[in-house]
């Protein structure tokens, strides 16, 4: 039989007790939205207040009121849409071929024997060299026009984007794939049916890196040779010591890149909802 | 249909993992696969049911899997084996959608399935959701939902607290005798192998050899009484004394690879 007890005493022998010390606080940092958007605001009033004061001579750092400004005047004449949706047209033009050709050869090195010996070689010796340095040869190949810049924009985002799908079709647990092949599912249905789910954490990780990339060579490119874009605006302001467009033109991409981190935090909520 | 190891060999580079094992696993019949850490049990397993390609000897298949098996020879993992993404009713699923049945047999093949291991209620849940013990249970219905001849099993429980592996345990003994599928049940807890087998294979620490094979004089159904308990323990100790000693250098050899 068992000997039981509905309930024991709290504290059963003799003596005095203390409360055991906790000494499991930190090391458990939290992301604080609002202290984030505090800090940012304190700064652009600081800021403003230094700009507003004289502290600071305008010309060198306009104060946010001259960029707001400056940003709603751009909207009004209509030269903000022009140059933006030159640079729009660049970005996604380079960042879809290069993410498709990515993809294509990620996949392959991913899966392929063959592929992953000669595409490892490639993409090592080939990633390392900063793309916009390839834009001289590029016009001479392709002609002074869009296909330069949409093919410098397509080169950086390719190599960033075939490391992450090769990287993310290693990363897929090798169980699953034997629990598939168990199954005796086919081998396409494995590719779209596990390793693509799988790998898609890692991709998506990488469509961050190469957003980042794709902005960064559409403002060099267009600062080496465009008549239109957000880079050449920028170039041009700054040639013309107008500060506040220049500030103007850099918090547009700030503003661009912010709304394309927001798309792929959507895109990771809709497609990563199972993590 | 039976499943005949015939003098499986198997190495990894240098390292002489199996040598020569054979065995034969009857229709309906379950055998254990019991020895020390490292002796190439989950090796044997892979190789029986044709996921790695032994080095000598092979697997072999006797006579016609039952109607309607779509994958006779079906593994049950010990780390569930589950897509993340897809719920439990999809993972269930899983199997099927690239066989000749249509999505209304599929659906009804799952439901079966499920209501068979209790998870009806969780078809829409995600594996992260689940305990591990309802996940292995997942795991459990999609081996069910492909009417296997043979279930290989390797170390399904081990990855569970010893409460759920009692309760899963219970729904074992319960589903192969429903089933009457075979299976082949690799682990290390003697306890499990003398309760479910009705043949235990006790391999030799490695290069893994058929070193015994145990029979279990009792029905699965006679094992639940206080007086199998009794026999069922004098044989856990027999396997034990069998093995205990390779266990120990198994464990030493461990320690200092």
């Amino acid at each position: 039989m068992l000997d039981r007890a509905t309930s024991q005493a709290a504290k059963p022998g003799e003596g005095e007790t203390r409360p055991v010390a906790f000494r499991g606080a930190g090391f458990t940092p939290r992301a604080g939205r609002v202290s984030g958007w505090i800090a940012l605001a304190l700064v652009i009033a600081f800021w403003q207040l230094a700009g507003s004061a004289g502290w600071v001579n305008a010309l060198f750092l306009p104060a946010p009121s001259a960029i707001v400004v400056a940003i709603y005047k751009l909207a009004l004449s209509g030269a903000l849409w022009q140059h933006l949706s030159w640079s729009i047209m660049r970005i996604g033009s380079g960042w879809v071929l290069g993410t498709m050709a990515g993809v294509v050869v990620g996949f392959a090195i991913g899966l392929s024997t063959l592929a992953r010996g000669i595409g490892i070689t490639f993409i090592s010796a080939l990633f390392p060299i900063p793309k916009i340095a390839l834009l001289p040869l590029l016009i001479l190949w392709l002609g002074i026009g869009e296909e330069p810049k949409i093919a410098t924009i397509a080169l950086g985002v390719f190599f960033s984007t075939a490391i992450s799908v090769y990287s993310g079709v290693d990363a897929v647990p090798r169980n699953l794939i034997r629990m598939a092949q168990s199954f005796n599912v086919p081998f396409h249905a494995i590719v779209t049916r596990v390793i693509w789910p799988g790998a898609m954490p890692s991709i998506l990780a990488g469509f961050r890196i190469t957003a980042s990339v794709a902005l960064l060579l559409v403002v060099s490119a267009e600062m080496i040779g465009a008549q239109y874009g957000i880079g050449a605006f920028v170039l041009q302001a700054g040639n013309l010591m107008q500060t506040d467009q220049l500030l103007a033109g850099v918090v547009i991409l700030s503003l661009f890149g912010l709304a394309v981190g927001r798309l792929i935090n959507w895109l990771e909520a809709r497609l990563l909802h199972w993590r | 249909m039976d499943l005949i190891a015939d003098h499986i060999s198997h190495r990894f580079g240098a390292l002489d993992v199996l040598d020569k094992v054979s065995f034969q696993v009857a229709s309906g019949e379950v055998v254990a696969i019991v020895g020390p850490s490292g002796c190439g049990k989950s090796t044997l397993l892979s190789i029986l049911g044709g996921l790695l390609r032994p080095s000598g000897g092979q697997a072999e298949l006797r006579g016609a899997p039952p109607a309607g098996s779509l994958n006779p020879l079906t593994f049950v993992f010990q780390d569930f084996a589950l897509l993340p993404w897809c719920t439990v009713a999809e993972n269930v699923e899983f199997p099927l959608v690239h066989t000749s049945l249509n999505a209304a047999e599929r659906r009804a093949v799952v439901d079966d399935a499920l209501r068979r291991t209790g998870l009806s209620d969780f078809r829409g849940t995600y594996p992260k959701q689940l305990s591990g013990g309802m996940r292995q249970r997942v795991g459990i219905a999609r081996a069910l939902a492909v009417k296997p001849a043979i279930l290989l099993m390797d170390e399904p429980l081990s990855a569970l607290d010893s409460q759920t592996r009692e309760l899963l345990m219970e729904d074992f003994i319960r589903l192969l005798a429903d089933g009457g599928m075979a299976a082949v049940y690799v682990t290390h807890n003697l306890e499990e192998a003398v309760r479910l087998a009705d043949r235990i294979v006790v391999l030799s620490r490695r290069p893994g050899r058929v070193r015994e094979v145990v029979t279990i004089p009792m029905t699965r159904d006679e094992r639940g009484g206080i007086e199998a308990r009794g026999k069922l323990i004098g044989l856990q100790n027999e396997l034990w004394s069998l093995i205990r000693e390779e266990a120990i250098d198994a464990e030493r050899e461990v320690q200092h690879a």
